[in-house]
């Protein structure tokens, strides 16, 4: 150190003795260390080690994690996975009551039992947000070939049975219980001609009141009665055992525009919901089933069973 | 120290038959990868490799031919860094500008287009971070430690070729990198997103300035090797460290983009934020904290605060970082005792962290009055004071009870943009602003008002950016782990992500008005070099290319 001792200077702004050391024109000054910052800096490695005491903070040796765990627990003995199990329990014990008071228990007596009730909205708005708003939106409003929940119009029922077998069957999904259906590519295939489809989506449109060409809708009509009936039914109301839409409405699940009509007949569609049986708990269903019935087009129960 | 000849010509040295042999290498490689690449991606990838090398090669011969590069020992190597500033600004204007484009996506998903894939956000955002960090923050660094190693070691840059091949390599490495991104081809792994190939490039790039940078501190005329060296030096060695082990990977074959790490589950994940962490602690923090050290004192001609505090900064800064990584893996499988250990570490980092920035602001103690009339100085001033914040803000976000609600939040993002763009973009921003007449030999910047304008428009952005996103990160915590007297989860994740509508369209203004300070810089810069300037600023004084005996 000696090459540089005797150009220690003293900085006349602070009074402090530079080192002595010069590059480019930079000096430095020789301030002992701030005391604030090497009382914190002990302070925060007086934090850490305490921190390494009271939890785990040690691997053990290899060969030495036969008690259980493969560390050191610490003085507090922690455990995040412990810690969270035990709050996984904690959760589920809380909503126990209300699932068991669910269970088995039909949709008249949820809707005359104001706590059962509550318990319902809380858990199916929990798993609806979670599970279902991704395609039916997240006030259940849907989307053009996502249904809309909050009405009255249903694919395959509106009873709270089969709702919920809708919700755990899924439909055209991989289940083996699953909904299934399906509406022929009319016009991919080429099982219609592209003006037989234009005519059929006059006619299918005048069901419900829109104005159409008179000669497109007979020769609509015509079509309609040989390709048609047989799923969405002579009347044209649909039928849910094979969730036919019901087309004399004026609710449109592929859009109701003439394009959107001609562009459904032509391609088929292939709506796919998934099944929620095993990936859900059956008490979840139960609360997402009532929740959808409760958003305010559930029916009541239909007098011959269906949803398979 | 000896030097026989001060004026060389390499002609075709050593040195450059192994740059043309590496050339030639490369360029052969990419010609077999583009005719047998087994994926797509890898075969337009090829093109632009192979035509890299073929510029390459055309520069080597054209520099051969008319003898090689110069080296004149009387004199500091100045175009080197010179092209260095303009890399920084164009890969600053890049950078910036995507990260404004993926600001929108996040607060207008449409803008990600659907039938254009590399528009999509997926793609965009590690071109945002790797055209910040490494191109714009790597330029950056590169060029300022170039000219401080010379300055302080008071002799011109060793190795001839070789700094050269490092700033064209680097640069090579970039485009290599952002254009594979958007092709698809990644490792997935942040911030190390390049696939095999191009970490070997950037390997034998990055051993290359190692070599150059301690040649220099060899050859140096000054006993002793100045502190901002310390910093440099320690952020070549680790990122050199950190690149290799965690890019540690088998190819699938010869000539295909894609690779398997050699380490698998949460070794992989811990492998992966060792280097994630440290490269925020060694490129981010202790490459800008050279930086710092060299421009600071520079600027406004005072001795640096304490020389013992720059020494326990250092070594405690050093020891300490490289423990912290664990921290990005609290609540996952990674087992609890090493994320207790990189909590502790983490909380023995603040002060360590804070040392610099107490010798940063500290060394201008007899110069305060510097903040009112040099904007340059101001900047440099504030990029400490963001560094204090963001130093002290990690260590309370790295304890476990901390993170349950900041981790994976947008807090996090907020976190590394304080850094990022107060730190780490303002340190740079104020380096350059000294550097560009000093390199140019201007009597000062072209217009004082404007670098005060990209100051004050800069900083607005930043807080912007960083308030949105605290409130942002803070709210997104609460509303997942917000439950009901029922049990149930309050808000769906939807919800969630609609409740940060706003703060993200703040965000993406914020990072506008960032990206506009940059402009203006860019456009007082190319005016200064046109020769523009009209006033001499006191502030500058001249930095001659001679070096002193």
């Amino acid at each position: 150190m000696s090459d540089h001792e005797e150009n220690r200077e003293t900085d006349a702004h602070s009074g402090t003795e530079t080192t002595g050391h010069e590059w480019d024109g930079i000096k430095e000054l020789d301030t002992p260390l701030p005391r604030w910052w090497l009382y914190t800096f002990y302070a925060c490695v007086v934090i850490g080690v305490v921190y390494m005491v009271f939890l785990p903070a040690i691997p053990a040796l290899p060969g030495l994690s036969g008690s259980g765990s493969d560390h050191t627990r610490g003085l507090s003995n922690n455990s995040e996975r412990a810690n969270v199990a035990a709050a996984m329990l904690d959760l589920e014990a809380s909503r126990a009551e209300g699932f068991e008071r669910l269970r088995g228990t039909s949709i008249d007596a949820i809707e005359d039992d104001p706590d059962l009730l509550g318990f319902v909205r809380a858990a199916g708005d929990a798993a609806f947000g979670n599970y279902c708003s991704t395609c039916h939106g997240s006030g259940a409003q849907g989307f053009v070939g996502y249904p809309n929940l909050n009405d009255d119009v249903w694919l395959w029922g509106g009873s709270y049975d089969e709702i919920r077998n809708t919700i755990r069957y899924g439909v055209r999904s991989e289940h083996l219980d699953t909904h299934f259906s399906q509406m022929p590519a009319y016009g991919r295939d080429g099982l219609l001609t592209r003006s037989e489809i234009g005519d059929v989506a006059d006619y299918v449109l005048s069901l419900s009141g829109q104005d159409r060409p008179a000669d497109a809708i007979a020769r609509g009509g015509a079509t309609y009665a040989s390709q048609c009936v047989s799923c969405h039914m002579a009347d044209a109301t649909g039928d849910r055992s094979q969730g036919a839409p019901n087309l004399i409405d004026q609710d449109w699940l592929y859009g109701g525009t003439r394009e959107q009509v001609i562009a459904t007949i032509y391609r088929g569609p292939y709506g796919v919901m998934p099944a929620w049986e095993g990936r859900l708990n059956d008490t979840t269903i139960d609360a997402l089933a009532a929740y959808v019935y409760l958003l305010g087009g559930g029916e009541a129960a239909a007098s011959s069973p269906t949803g398979q | 120290m000896q030097s026989p000849q001060t004026l060389t010509r390499s002609g075709l040295d050593f040195s450059t038959v192994i740059v043309l042999l590496i050339t030639v290498l490369g360029a052969l490689w990419a010609l077999f990868a583009a005719a047998f690449a087994p994926d797509a991606a890898m075969k337009g990838q090829s093109w632009l490799i192979l035509g890299g090398f073929l510029t390459g090669l055309l520069l080597l011969v054209g520099s051969v031919t008319s003898g090689g590069v110069e080296t004149d020992e009387r004199e500091y190597n100045e175009n080197l860094v010179k092209a260095g500033v303009i890399a920084s600004l164009f890969w600053a204007a890049a950078g910036l500008l995507v990260g404004v484009i993926i600001a929108f996506q996040l607060a207008f998903p449409i803008l990600n287009i659907e039938d254009w894939g590399f528009t999509s956000f997926g793609r965009l955002r590690p071109l945002h971070t790797s055209a910040v960090i490494f191109a714009f923050g790597g330029n950056v660094l590169i060029a300022t430690s170039f000219y401080v190693v010379q300055r302080t070691c008071r002799t011109r840059i060793a190795g001839g070729i070789w700094p050269w091949f490092v700033f064209w390599g680097y640069q090579f490495f970039i485009v290599m990198a952002a254009s594979g991104y958007l092709v698809g081809i990644t490792q997935s792994r942040e911030y190390a997103e390049p696939e095999w190939y191009a970490d070997i490039w950037l390997t034998l790039v990055w051993v290359a300035y190692l070599l150059v940078f301690l040649g220099t501190l060899w050859k140096r005329k000054e006993p002793h090797i100045y502190v901002a060296n310390w910093f440099y030096l320690a952020f070549i060695v680790t990122i050199a460290m950190l690149h290799i082990i965690n890019n540690l990977a088998v190819p699938v074959s010869f000539f295909g983009s894609h690779s398997y790490s050699l380490f698998s589950g949460v070794q992989d994940a811990l492998t992966q934020w060792w280097y994630g962490h440290n490269a925020v602690g060694f490129f981010l923090t202790a490459g800008f904290l050279g930086i710092m050290y060299y421009f600071i004192p520079k600027r406004v001609n005072r001795p640096v605060y304490s020389y013992r505090l720059s020494i326990i900064h250092f070594w405690s800064l050093i020891f300490i970082y490289i423990w912290a990584g664990p921290h990005h893996l609290h609540y996952t499988a990674l087992p609890e005792w090493a994320q207790t250990l990189g909590m502790a570490f983490s909380i023995m980092l603040w002060m360590p962290s804070w040392g610099g920035m107490i010798n940063g602001l500290m060394t201008l103690s007899g110069a305060w009055d510097k903040l009112r009339t040099d904007p340059v100085v101001r900047m440099l001033v504030i990029s400490v004071a963001f560094y204090g914040m963001s130093t002290f803000e990690g260590p309370v976000m790295s304890i476990r009870a901390v993170n349950a609600l900041s981790h994976y939040t947008d807090w996090t993002v907020g976190h590394v943009h304080s850094g990022a763009l107060g730190w780490v973009g303002f340190v740079s921003f104020g380096a350059l602003y000294c550097l560009v007449p000093w390199l140019w030999k201007k009597a000062g910047m072209y217009s004082k008002a404007l670098v005060d304008w990209h100051f004050w428009i800069a900083t607005f952005g930043i807080l912007l950016y960083i308030t949105s996103m605290w409130v942002a990160g803070i709210m997104q915590g609460l509303m997942w782990r917000a439950y009901n007297s029922l049990g149930f989860l309050e808000y769906s994740f939807v919800e969630t992500v609609e409740a940060m509508h706003i703060s993200y369209i703040i965000r993406a203004v914020g990072g506008l008005l960032y990206l506009a300070g940059a402009l203006i810089m860019i456009y007082n810069v190319y005016r200064t070099i046109r020769s523009d300037v009209t006033e001499a600023d006191e502030s500058v004084s001249p930095q001659p290319a001679q070096i002193p005996a």
